[in-house]
């Protein structure tokens, strides 16, 4: 048998799976998609006392639609649906760009978007996106509800706002389709490997080609998502040409203070980090309104 | 209910199980330990080889990383399911003719991975297959027969299972 023992709870309700929560806390794993728990589970690197499975809750797998032009995510919705939506491929085409470098897709076909925000890894997709799109979360417990930014949610390696008793029930985006231009690239040894550096850009530009917004988001290269600021002021009320992007690809590689693991050597991820932000502008400047540049 | 034991009611390649299981015990080590179709292989225990994919309700995945009692009430496709008594479906021949498997370790994942792969994309391209697969590591082959035998099922008839004909 691989994981030790645990209590199992498999609630039909969302107020039931919110009880059991509060009553065993600290002592409780919500288990979702399960593709990361269960391999901690079956490595015992986690023993957690309680499980609790919110796989047989109804209403929690939703893509919704918002008057703003957004979308609310159920937390239980598989990587897979969020992948094949046309609704998100509409409202914001940076989230369904990112979907085919999450792992591979018997993978997704479990994997929750929930489980990945909660799980908080520093080189994952969705955490990055969410935060790169300012992102809110919705935190339930059986007595309260409240609502989180992205960059209030995420804290460290795996590490989140998420406290005991609570459960992530939604994950609300604004619209960024329009005038909004995108651009995703990373870097991995593998197709579907978690990214060693990785980059997503978001851009305004008006009709004068000047740009009016810029947001340039790093992940696998720290503790949690890092939007780098000082690369995104040089962009502004600018147009975007070969010499401002290559200052910008410099500015990110100078800011990158990223640690040295089996996978990448810390200077290999700061000279990578730059050449890749510079990737995502460029894609994001080559994209038209509307149109997905490809 | 929260002892140690469920019971756990599944339909495994068209025939019902009943059976008690401790609650810790995964998907995979359930169909090979209790029901003993050991068609379904274990190489990493967590989720990194595809040697345990199998169809869960239609889709493929990864059974060393579900738990037997999550599959309670459900309709799974294991290995064993995709010939009909001694005769291999066309993908298992294909894998044959093209010499897609040595040890063999691999295939019981790579043919479920492909089985749904095909059922999503019929004709898929050489890039598509790739992709497909990329979740399944194989030692032996050096990958470029699979991905010949898959290439040449999906030019084929569509593939079926055993059960869905009869059901
Ligand atoms: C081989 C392999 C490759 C992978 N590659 C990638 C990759 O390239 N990029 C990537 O981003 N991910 C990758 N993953 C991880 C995958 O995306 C997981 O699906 C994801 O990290 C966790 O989502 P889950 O639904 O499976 O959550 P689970 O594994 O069920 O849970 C993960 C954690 O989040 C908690 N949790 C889950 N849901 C909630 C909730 N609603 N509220 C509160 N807490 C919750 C759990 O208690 C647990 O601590 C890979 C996984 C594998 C096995
Ligand atoms: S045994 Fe399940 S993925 Fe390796
Ligand atoms: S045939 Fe040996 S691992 Fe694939």
């Amino acid at each position: 048998m691989k994981p030790a023992k645990f209590e199992y709870f498999a609630p039909t309700s969302l107020a039931e799976a919110l009880e059991l929560l509060e009553e065993h806390g600290d002592d409780a794993k919500v288990l979702a998609g399960g593709q990361s728990l269960m391999p901690m589970l079956n490595m015992r690197l986690a023993r957690p006392k309680v499980v609790v499975d919110i796989n047989r809750i109804p209403n929690l797998d939703y893509i919704s639609p918002t008057p703003d032009g957004g979308l609310a995510i159920g937390a239980l919705t598989r990587q897979r649906s969020v992948e094949r939506s046309t609704v998100v491929e509409e409202r914001i085409p940076v989230l369904a760009a990112v979907m085919p470098s999450i792992a591979h897709f018997q993978i997704r076909n479990r994997g929750t978007m929930g489980g990945s925000i909660s799980h908080a890894d520093p080189a994952a997709e969705l955490p990055a996106v969410c935060f790169a799109l300012d992102g809110e979360f919705v935190l339930s417990s059986a007595s309260d509800q409240r609502v989180l930014k992205a960059e209030n949610f995420f804290i460290s390696p795996l590490t989140t706002a998420i406290g005991p008793g609570e459960l992530l029930t939604e994950i609300r985006l604004p619209a960024r389709s329009g005038e909004w231009r995108w651009g995703f690239e990373e870097v991995c040894r593998r197709q579907g490997d978690f990214a060693m550096v990785g980059a997503v850009s978001l851009l305004q530009i008006d009709d004068d080609g000047v740009c009016r917004s810029a947001c340039i988001t790093m992940f696998g290269v720290g503790g949690t998502p890092l939007r780098i600021r000082r690369a995104e002021e040089a962009l502004l009320g600018d147009r975007i040409n070969d010499s401002v992007l290559e200052d910008v690809s410099k500015i990110v590689s100078e800011e990158l203070d990223p640690d040295s693991d089996i996978h990448a050597s810390a200077a290999y991820r700061k000279e990578v980090g730059g050449v890749i932000a510079r990737r995502t502008l460029e894609a994001a400047v080559s994209r038209v309104n509307g149109d997905d540049g490809a | 209910m929260t002892t140690a034991n469920r019971t756990v009611k599944v339909t495994v390649n068209g025939k019902e199980y009943e059976s008690s299981v401790e609650v810790r015990k995964t998907l995979a080590d359930f169909l090979r330990d209790e029901l003993d179709l050991t068609g379904t292989h274990l190489g990493c225990e967590h989720g990194v080889c595809g040697a345990c994919t199998i169809l869960f309700n239609g889709d493929a995945v990864r059974s060393c990383l579900m738990l037997a009692v999550q599959a309670d009430g459900a309709d799974l496709t294991t290995v064993e399911g995709l010939a009909r008594g001694e005769d291999l479906n066309a993908l298992q021949l294909a894998f044959q003719e093209n010499h897609a498997l040595q040890c063999g370790f691999c295939t019981p994942g790579m043919l479920m991975t492909a089985y749904a792969l095909l059922q999503d994309t019929p004709n898929p391209t050489e890039d598509q297959v790739k992709e497909g697969i990329s979740g399944n590591i194989c030692r032996c082959t050096g990958y470029a027969p699979i991905i010949q035998a898959i290439l040449q099922t999906g030019r084929g008839p569509a593939l079926t299972l055993p059960t869905n004909e009869e059901g």
